[in-house]
């Protein structure tokens, strides 16, 4: 099991059918993600990086190319992928640590062991206090750990973060990276971070995919060949930076978001409502 | 407790009335100035009957059981037609939110129906169900009914998109979603559903007694004060009937507050 949580996407695109034909959301991404690596995955609104996510993730499907966990195709959602979206999603009427548990709801083992990997999971995101709370009594970083949590408690191979400080402050937000980090290298599994914030990207990844939209394409990958911990005042982080920066500024004007055009990343309103009934 | 209204504790303090005695400061002052009216002989009318009239007969109804009886027998309808209305309101209330299929057979039929008012029914239920208990037992639930479905269906309709999908992500079997997701995400309509119901059945219960008057019941008390011109048993019926009422939506905003105590603020206070 030690090399589980290789993903291997080739030659991926997606479409969605709007009024006036198909709209490309992705083309012909190709990405090799090795076990216990960090990417990052960077680029402006409407590059397809968050439907990127939601087809690894297995909430999207129909797709063109290959999108192939531990060698096998990806069909549907399961407990090896943990995702953390932007909001919380936790559900509200549960404590921090009934949220927790529903991780492991259809997840193999005893119901002591079960209490156990939550324990510790609690402890893991340094929640050690708050097993009782109620959503609401949580700050938006608090709650952000609880998800992050109950994303790993399954143990996955692989967990996918979609923006997921991206609604807190600055503040917050440096911390949980670090907190973040300390995750990773103690759990030891795959990670894929989808961020706005270039310096969030640097800080965290391994590499740092940098994407550009309509339709949403690998630009460029970035490698980050820098010793944990990275200091961001550094030298060599600011030049990682830079580098990723000017993939931006090259031709700002494609990047730029189209005016008054929906965003196709953004999640299509129709298999919302279709879920409702169809399960 | 609501952070726009609360003033310093110095402010509040100062006030002559404190808090929870606000609410008895009308009902006192009513009563005051009808003891006043009657004391005084500003009417002479024989329905003005004098506080302590009332009260002697509130004495009288208690000490020889006829209001225990008659509140028994109303209450006893009622708890059956709400118990009725409510579980069928919940079968057919997540029916109709679960299944699309369901909601395009019966939707129509069952919007039609809705629009009649609930007095319409009277004569067709006296018809079919005699003007015993059956018949009274009949309308409430039918009075039950519609609000637990509406509020039923409206709350597992509007379960949040996110949370469903956190839930695909989670694997949850058709059982948990059910169980774990849509119901208590719609807890807390569905609770202000049976809430309405609570209210409604009530005053259905009232109704039921007059339009299908037989057998007992406090609004039989009533209609019996009414008839033997006892205006003194008319009008303790009417304050029976209020304090019921009253006491069945506290103990239901009561409910309501402790079950939904993880949205973390007060919900229906009264």
């Amino acid at each position: 099991m030690a090399q589980a949580g290789t993903l291997e996407i080739q030659h991926l695109s997606k479409s969605y059918a709007v009024k006036e034909g198909d709209l490309a959301v992705l083309e012909d991404v190709t990405l090799h993600i090795a076990p216990g690596e960090f990417v990052s995955i960077v680029g402006t609104s409407g590059c397809g990086k968050s439907t990127l996510l939601r087809l690894i993730v297995g909430l999207e499907d129909q797709y063109q190319g290959q999108v192939l966990l531990d060698g096998q195709r990806i069909v549907g959602t399961s407990l090896q992928r943990g995702i953390v979206f932007q909001e919380h999603r936790l559900f509200p009427w549960l404590t921090v640590e009934g949220n927790i548990e529903l991780g492991l709801l259809n997840a193999p083992g005893t119901p002591a062991q079960k209490r156990e990997a939550v324990r510790e999971h609690i402890a893991l995101v340094g929640l050690q206090g708050f097993e009782k709370s109620y959503p609401h009594q949580l700050s938006g970083g608090m709650a952000q750990r609880v998800a992050i949590a109950r994303a790993l408690v399954s143990k996955p191979d692989i967990l996918l973060l979609d923006e997921p400080f991206g609604a807190l402050d600055a503040m917050t937000r440096a911390y949980l990276q670090q907190e973040l980090h300390r995750v990773w290298q103690a759990e030891g599994i795959t990670m894929i971070l989808v961020t706005h914030d270039v310096e969030e990207a640097v800080y965290l990844g391994d590499k740092v995919v940098v994407m550009e939209p309509r339709p949403g394409r690998v630009r460029r990958i970035v490698p980050v060949d820098l010793a944990h911990p990275r200091a961001r005042g550094e030298a060599d982080f600011a030049a990682v930076k830079q580098k990723v920066l000017d993939e931006f500024s090259h031709d700002s004007a494609s990047l730029a978001e189209a005016p008054l055009k929906a965003d196709p990343g953004a999640v299509p309103q129709l298999p919302a409502a279709l879920w409702q009934f169809a399960i | 407790m609501i952070p726009y209204f609360s003033k310093t504790r110095h402010q509040r303090d100062r006030h002559p009335v404190p808090p929870f005695l606000r609410g008895w400061v009308l009902p006192i002052a009513l009563v005051l100035l009808w003891w006043l009216a009657a004391r005084l002989h500003w009417s002479d009318s024989p329905l003005l009957v004098p506080p302590g009239k009332v009260w002697d007969t509130a004495v009288q109804q208690v000490a020889s059981g006829e209001l225990v009886r008659a509140l028994a027998a109303s209450l006893r309808r009622d708890l059956i037609g709400l118990a009725i209305g409510v579980s069928a309101g919940l079968v057919f209330g997540i029916a109709f939110g679960l299944s699309r299929l369901f909601e395009k057979m019966i939707g129509p039929t069952f919007h039609t129906l809705k629009q009649i008012s609930l007095f319409a029914w009277i004569p067709l239920l006296s018809v079919w169900f005699g003007l015993g208990d059956a018949a009274k037992v009949a309308f409430l639930s039918l009075a039950a009914f519609f609000p637990v479905v509406l509020n039923t269906f409206e709350g597992i309709r509007s379960v949040p998109g996110e949370l469903i999908e956190a839930a695909r992500v989670l694997k949850f079997t058709r059982r948990q979603w059910l169980t774990k997701l849509v119901l208590p995400a719609a807890a807390p309509s569905i609770l202000a559903g049976i809430h309405l119901a609570l209210v409604y059945a009530w005053l259905a219960t009232l109704g039921a007694e007059y339009l299908l008057v037989s057998g007992q019941g406090i609004g039989n008390t009533m209609i019996d004060g009414r008839e033997l011109f006892l205006m003194d048993l008319v009008i303790f019926g009417v304050i029976v009937v209020g304090l019921v009422g009253f006491a069945l939506n506290w103990l239901a905003a009561r409910l309501e507050r402790r079950l939904l105590a993880w949205r973390g603020r007060s919900v229906a206070q009264f």
